[in-house]
C-alpha cells in the first residue's frame, strides 16, 4: 500500500489564545506548536500499522512554512518514510486541499489519510475536498480500518452510533479516536528521521476565496451563582425561570 | 436561490433540519430570493418543511440514495444547485454534512465555511459569517469572496420557527450513480437523542470514582430527558463508551444545558462544552477551574448533591 498522511501544525491544546494587529492575526508569542492530535495519534499510526503488516510506504505531507519542519520531522521519527512540504502559508481549506491533491494526483496513493479536523480551525473540510479533487470516495470520522487486499472495512462515527462499510482503494479517509493508539518516537526513530527525505515543493497558484478576517474571544461569563446542596429546588427554579433551560 | 440539503433519518426530519430550513429562509430574505429545500430519499411529509420557511421542496427518490456515499450525494446536490442556480448552499454540520461540504466547495470552486453559528452579515458584495475556532476558545469572522457560497450550520445555533405553510413536493428526476461505498451495518443507540443534537446533557468525570456509580447520573439524565456524556479519562478507562466523551478530542457540543458532575474543567474538556448556553457545575472542590466557566455551581459531594437535584427535578415536573 502506498499511503499519504496529511499532517497539520496547530497550537498546543493548552495554548493561551490571543490576537494582534487589531484582532486580525493569531498571536503566536509564547505558543507551542504540535502536530494536530488526530493526524499524529490516529491517522499516522494506523498508516504505519498498515505498512508494517502489508508492506508499502508512508509519506507525510504538510502545506506550511519552513517553521513546520519540526513537526514534520516528528512524523518521520514516529516512522513515516519520507515527507513533502508544500511551501505556502494559507488558512484556506480549499487552497490546502488543492495543493495536496496536486501532489497526490501525480503520485497515485492507495489511501490518503487526514485527521477528522484541525483543533485550530475545526473545519473537517480538507479531507472531503481532496477526495473531490481526486474523484475518490471519502470516509469521514473512521474509528476502525481493516484491509483485505484492495478492500477496506471501515467503521465510522455517526450521530448516536456507528456505520460499518466496505470500500475499495483508492480512497480518502479521516481519522477519529479509536483508529489507533498514540506512539511516542524513540531515540532510534529520532536519529533516523534526520536522514529521511523532506522534499519542499512550491505551491501552484490558487486564489483564497474564503478566509478569516477578524477574531474575538468568546464573551466571558457573568460569574457563577453558587447554590447550597440542600436547596436544589432553587437551582431547578433558576434553570427554569432565569436560564430557560428546562 | 438558497439551497438547503435536508437530511432524512428513518423517513423523518431531525430538529437540526428544521433549524437549517429556518436559517435558509432567513438568508433568502436577506438576499431577496427564495429558499429551496432538497430531500434525498424517502421521507414522510416533506411538504411540512414549508412551515419552517421552505418556498419549494424538491425530492429525489432512488435506491442509490438509501445508504450514504458522499460522492453520490454530492453529485445529486450539485446537479440540483446547478438547475436552480443556487448562490448559497447550506448543509448541517453533521457526520453527513461534513462529508459533503468540502466536496461541494472543491467541485464548484466555491468559498466554504464549516460550522457557522450565526446568520451571515451581508453588505453589498461582502458576505461574512462567524464560527468558533481554536476549539471554542475564540470566534472568527470569515469572509467569502466567491459567487457561490457553501456553509454548514452548527446544531442549536438558531431555533426552528414557523414561517409559512406546507408546500407541495416536486419529485426531481436526476441520474444517481451507484455508490462505491457499500454500507453493511448502521448501529444506533435506540431512544436517546445523540449527543451532538442533545439540548440537555448530564456529564460526569473522574469524581464519580467508578462505573458502578453511574446510576445516579443516568437517573438525573432520565428525569430531565437529557443525554449523558463524560470526560476523557472516563472513556479512556472504559467506564463509558467513547462516543460519550466530550471535549477537544471528543465530541464538541452546544446544548442549552450542560450539567458537569465531578469534572475538574480542564481546558481540553472546556473546549468541547463551553458553547453550552447554561453550565451547571457540581464539584466538591471550590477551586475546581470549571466554576469559572459555570453559570450555576454547587460546591459539595456529588453523591449527596446529585440525588437531591434529581428529586428536585422530579418535584418540579409533577407540579
Ligand atoms: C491533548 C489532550 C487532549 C485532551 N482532550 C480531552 C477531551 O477531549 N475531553 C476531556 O474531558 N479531557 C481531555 N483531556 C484531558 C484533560 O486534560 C483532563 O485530564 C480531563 O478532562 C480530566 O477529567 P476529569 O475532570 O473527569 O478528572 P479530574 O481532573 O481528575 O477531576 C475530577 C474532579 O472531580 C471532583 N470530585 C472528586 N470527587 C468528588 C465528589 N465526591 N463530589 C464532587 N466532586 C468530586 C474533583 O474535585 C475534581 O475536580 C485532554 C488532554 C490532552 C493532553
Ligand atoms: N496545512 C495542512 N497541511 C496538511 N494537511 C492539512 C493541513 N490542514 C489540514 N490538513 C489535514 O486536513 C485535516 C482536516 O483539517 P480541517 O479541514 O482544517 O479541519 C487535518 O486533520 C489534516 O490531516
Amino acid at each position: 500500500m502506498k499511503i499519504l498522511v496529511c499532517i497539520s501544525q496547530v497550537p498546543d491544546t493548552t495554548a493561551k489564545i490571543s490576537f494582534k494587529e487589531g484582532n486580525t492575526v493569531f498571536n503566536t508569542d509564547g505558543v507551542q506548536f504540535i502536530m494536530n492530535p488526530y493526524d499524529e495519534w490516529y491517522a499516522l499510526v494506523r498508516a504505519l500499522e498498515i505498512k508494517e503488516s502489508q508492506g508499502g510506504s508512508v509519506t507525510v505531507i504538510n502545506v506550511g512554512p519552513a517553521e513546520n519542519e519540526t513537526v514534520i520531522r516528528k512524523a518521520l521519527a514516529i516512522g513515516a518514510d519520507d515527507a513533502i512540504r508544500v511551501n505556502a502559508v494559507s488558512s484556506s481549506a480549499l487552497f490546502i486541499a488543492k495543493q495536496i491533491a496536486e501532489v497526490a494526483k501525480a503520485a497515485q496513493y492507495d489511501i490518503v489519510f487526514t485527521g477528522k479536523e484541525t483543533i485550530n480551525f475545526n473545519r473537517s473540510e480538507v479531507g472531503a475536498m481532496i477526495a473531490e479533487y481526486l474523484d475518490q470516495p471519502y470516509i469521514s470520522y473512521a474509528t476502525h480500518l481493516d484491509l483485505q487486499g484492495k478492500t477496506a472495512t471501515i467503521v465510522r462515527e455517526i450521530e448516536g452510533g456507528s456505520e460499518t462499510l466496505e470500500v475499495d482503494t483508492p480512497f480518502v479517509i479521516s481519522a477519529a479516536k479509536g483508529l489507533a493508539e498514540q506512539r511516542i518516537p524513540n531515540m532510534k526513530g529520532i536519529m533516523t528521521a534526520k536522514k529521511k527525505t523532506l522534499k519542499v515543493v512550491e505551491p501552484i497558484a490558487f486564489d483564497d476565496i474564503s478566509f478569516p478576517v477578524r477574531y474575538e474571544l468568546p464573551p466571558s461569563k457573568a460569574g457563577v451563582k453558587l447554590l447550597d446542596a440542600d436547596n436544589m429546588e432553587e437551582l431547578v427554579r433558576l434553570l427554569h425561570e432565569e436560564a430557560k433551560a428546562i | 436561490m438558497i439551497l438547503i440539503f435536508a437530511e432524512v433519518q428513518n423517513k423523518t426530519f431531525k430538529k437540526q433540519t428544521l433549524e437549517l430550513v429556518t436559517y435558509g429562509s432567513k438568508v433568502a430574505k436577506m438576499l431577496n430570493t427564495s429558499c429551496v429545500v432538497l430531500v434525498l430519499g424517502e421521507a414522510e411529509n416533506a411538504g411540512q418543511l414549508g412551515k419552517y420557511g421552505a418556498n419549494k421542496v424538491y425530492q429525489v427518490v432512488n435506491d442509490h440514495l438509501n445508504t450514504f456515499d458522499s460522492q453520490v450525494y454530492t453529485q445529486v446536490i450539485a446537479k440540483t444547485a446547478e438547475q436552480i442556480d443556487a448562490s448559497v448552499i447550506v448543509l448541517a454540520h453533521s457526520s453527513t454534512g461534513k462529508s459533503i461540504l468540502g466536496r461541494l466547495a472543491a467541485r464548484f470552486n466555491a468559498g466554504s465555511v464549516a460550522a457557522v453559528n450565526t446568520l451571515p452579515s451581508i453588505d453589498g458584495n461582502s458576505f461574512e459569517v462567524q464560527k468558533t475556532v481554536f476549539s471554542s476558545k475564540a470566534i472568527a469572522t470569515y469572509s467569502i469572496k466567491s459567487e457561490k457560497k457553501i456553509l454548514s450550520l452548527s446544531g442549536n445555533s438558531i431555533a426552528p420557527e414557523i414561517l409559512g405553510n406546507e408546500v407541495e413536493v416536486e419529485l426531481l428526476s436526476i441520474d444517481v450513480p451507484a455508490p462505491k461505498v457499500r454500507v453493511k451495518e448502521v448501529k444506533k443507540v435506540a431512544g436517546i437523542v445523540p449527543l451532538p443534537e442533545a439540548e440537555l446533557v448530564v456529564s460526569a468525570g473522574r469524581g464519580l470514582k467508578g462505573p458502578e456509580n453511574w446510576g445516579i447520573i443516568e437517573e438525573l439524565a432520565k428525569e430531565l430527558g437529557a443525554t449523558t456524556a463524560c470526560s476523557r479519562p472516563v472513556a479512556d478507562t472504559g467506564w463509558r463508551p467513547h462516543h460519550e466523551h466530550v471535549g477537544q478530542t471528543g465530541v464538541a457540543i452546544r446544548p442549552n444545558l450542560y450539567i458537569a458532575v465531578g469534572i475538574s474543567g480542564a481546558i481540553q474538556h472546556l473546549a468541547g462544552v463551553n458553547n453550552s448556553k447554561t453550565i451547571v457545575v457540581i464539584n466538591k472542590d471550590p477551586e475546581a477551574p470549571f466554576f469559572k466557566a459555570a453559570d450555576y455551581g454547587v460546591v459539595g459531594d456529588l453523591f449527596d448533591v446529585v440525588p437531591k437535584l434529581t428529586q428536585a427535578v422530579k418535584d418540579f415536573k409533577s407540579k
